[in-house]
């Protein structure tokens, strides 16, 4: 079997596996514990908790006013990172190929260009945010192996799809399988680790507004 | 001094409290570091170790290494007796739960609670502050974590009613609503309980203190003695159920607020049987009414809030209710309100001797706050924050007032045309 057709193959529906379920393991172990029950009496005239969460699900997106100025550039460059890693999942016309194989929906692509450039902005700014991880005092201090990795399985993708969609290095179908299978190393690590904030920055957004709206604290 | 250090009775009671909610905060933090920037502790040492997310860090292994998925890969290191030594001051020391962190926390993580979880957790393995622990030992045997017994309160409340000629209820019978007090303001600022009992009689409350539970502080709760907390908070609901007291008033003091109004009903594991309101919501709600007449105050002042009543609280607005209208020359800090910066001496961090230091240090950033609006006077709505203050004002020699907004609206009572 060649390389390319493992990766497409056997890899794909192993790593998919593992991301299914160890997703599924991670968001029902932790709603299987029992919740805590706010007995206080609520503030008259809160709203609603999903109103309350909601509005603090989008109301985090921006920073807030106690941001301090040593965090802006981290801030603005974990935007960079994160909008240009959805261009480049999103808008790339084989990544929606190889959804709607998968899914069944497609939507239109971005051109070539913009996703190249997507690709390249990601990785700068991907390379920047662990050259602060390491030389911030903060940070440095409170990085895990955990940190590290996460961000080695989310860079190999970007890195392996920009060297193929360019060309570059080996034969295009060993790239493209070395790609695949870099995706899938992230796929099966995501639910073991932070990455999984994908899915808990619903959770905890929620948790921390219901239960400051319930006081009347809306910070 | 050595003390037997037991890393599994720590692991044991903090994980006894994980919950889906504070299970979901332990696994969030990404590290991101944004916390130390909002933490008063990290912004005036630059020291990283004050990082929010850091002082969670020995809890969160012990969690992670609990709990599957993440334990079949290892979960964490092994949290050492060391590990536990080295973390008490990160937990205790130099925290305040001021809950700034969580303002700019993407992922919103309510740091303040882990950090008392945590202080459960490390008094069960035998540590803790022994001075904040003697507070909370002093509170249940001796009725308040300064040794105002239910005695020494009736001399009290005898000397500064006769000394200021007004009237201080003190076990009436029945009464609408139960006034509880601070040790702190007992014993060093007592004008405080005067002018509470001046607002009140003004406004033709039908209030009564109580010796069955009058002490509003929590150091129980503080230090991390979760049955001590209980037993302050089951005083009070005994003592309001006798009067059969419909609201109880949470004098100037900021946890003592947080831990009735918000943490009380969770303590008990039941409703409170009546409203828990701070004494600036309750004046405020008297203004609104037109039950407290004011006379107008020209002095420059500045207001700063207490965590627990606006950030925590969520009663921001009441200490600006009372000041509209009423302080003509009122300037806002920057940052103000929920975004305001702490004192330094919250969480109990005011009855840790070693944290003195700590805590000038802190304070340095609330007198560039108050230079900046170039107010005379730094009100606030809790005696906790003023103590801090004062102790800190006189440190640097600093040479603004700090005063109580209770006291300066009780000087200021119109009485020309009190209420019916």
């Amino acid at each position: 079997m060649e390389l390319l057709d493992f990766a497409r193959g056997p890899a794909l529906q192993f790593a998919l596996a593992v991301f299914v379920l160890g997703f599924l393991w991670r968001i029902v172990s932790l709603f299987l514990m029992p919740r805590t029950k706010d007995r206080s009496a609520a503030r008259p005239g809160t709203r609603p908790a999903l109103f309350a969460a909601t509005r603090e699900i989008i109301r985090r997106t921006a920073p807030d006013k106690a941001f301090g100025k040593h965090s802006l550039f981290a801030l603005v460059n974990g935007y960079v990172f994160h909008v240009g890693l959805f261009i480049v999942i999103i808008g790339f016309a084989p990544h929606i190929v190889f959804f709607r194989d998968l899914l069944g929906v497609a939507w239109p692509s971005l051109p070539n260009n913009v996703i190249y450039a997507a690709g390249v902005i990601t990785i700068a700014s991907m390379m920047v945010a662990l050259v602060r991880r390491f030389l911030n005092p903060v940070q440095r201090l409170i990085s895990t192996l955990d940190d590290y990795f996460s961000w080695l399985v989310t860079f190999l993708p970007v890195l392996t799809g920009l060297l193929a969609n360019s060309h570059l290095w080996v034969r295009y179908e060993t790239l493209l399988a070395i790609h695949i299978l870099s995706v899938e190393l992230f796929l099966i690590w995501l639910p073991f680790g932070k990455l999984m904030h994908l899915a808990l920055v619903f959770v905890t957004r929620s948790q921390i507004g219901t239960h400051l709206a319930h006081r009347g604290a809306q910070i | 001094m050595t003390r037997e250090i037991n890393v599994q009775a720590a692991a044991n009671r903090f994980l006894a409290q994980i919950s889906g909610n504070l299970g979901a905060y332990m696994e969030a933090c990404l590290h991101c570091g944004h916390c130390a920037d909002a933490c008063h502790f990290y912004a005036v040492t630059d020291d990283p170790r004050y990082t929010p997310a850091y002082k969670l860090f020995p809890m969160a292994r012990t969690y992670k290494r609990s709990k599957p998925p993440l334990s079949w890969f290892g979960g964490a290191p092994k949290v050492t007796e060391k590990d536990l030594q080295e973390w008490e001051e990160l937990l205790f020391d130099s925290c305040t739960m001021c809950g700034r962190c969580t303002m700019v926390c993407p992922m919103g993580i309510d740091i303040a609670s882990i950090v008392a979880a945590s202080r459960q957790a490390f008094v069960a393995a035998g540590l803790g502050p022994p001075d904040l622990l003697q507070a909370a030992e002093n509170a249940r045997d001796k009725g308040s974590p300064l040794g105002v017994s239910a005695d020494v309160l009736a001399d009290r409340v005898e000397w500064l009613a006769d000394d200021n000629e007004v009237d201080i209820p003190l076990d009436k019978e029945k009464a609408d609503v139960l006034l509880t007090v601070s040790s702190i303001e007992l014993m060093k600022y007592p004008d405080s309980l005067v002018a509470m009992a001046k607002l009140l009689n003004h406004a033709g409350i039908d209030w009564t203190l109580s010796s069955k539970g009058y002490e509003a502080t929590n150091f129980g709760f503080l230090s991390g003695r979760s049955d001590i907390a209980k037993i302050m908070i089951q005083r009070i609901v005994d003592a309001a159920e006798s009067v059969g007291a419909k609201t109880v008033v949470i004098p100037e003091c900021g946890h003592a607020y947080g831990v009735l109004r918000w943490a009380g009903a969770n303590i008990l594991g039941k409703p409170l049987p009546f409203e828990v309101v701070h004494i600036t919501e309750f004046l405020a709600d008297l203004k609104r009414r037109g039950k407290l007449k004011l006379k107008p105050m020209g002095d420059a002042v500045t207001y700063h809030d207490p965590c627990q009543i606006s950030r925590r609280g969520g009663a921001t607005q009441a200490a600006r209710d009372l000041l509209d209208g009423f302080a003509t020359d009122f300037r806002e800090m920057t940052p103000t309100g929920n975004h305001n910066w702490c004192c330094g001496g919250g969480g109990g961090v005011q009855a840790m001797s070693r944290a003195a230091g700590l805590r000038h240090k802190v304070f340095k950033l609330k007198m560039d706050q108050v230079e900046q609006t170039g107010a005379d006077t730094m009100l606030s709505a809790c005696a906790n924050c003023r103590l801090t203050m004062d102790e800190s004002k006189e440190h640097w020699h600093w040479d603004k007032d700090l005063g109580s907004l209770v006291e300066v609206l009780a000087e200021h009572i119109d009485e020309s045309n009190a209420a019916a």
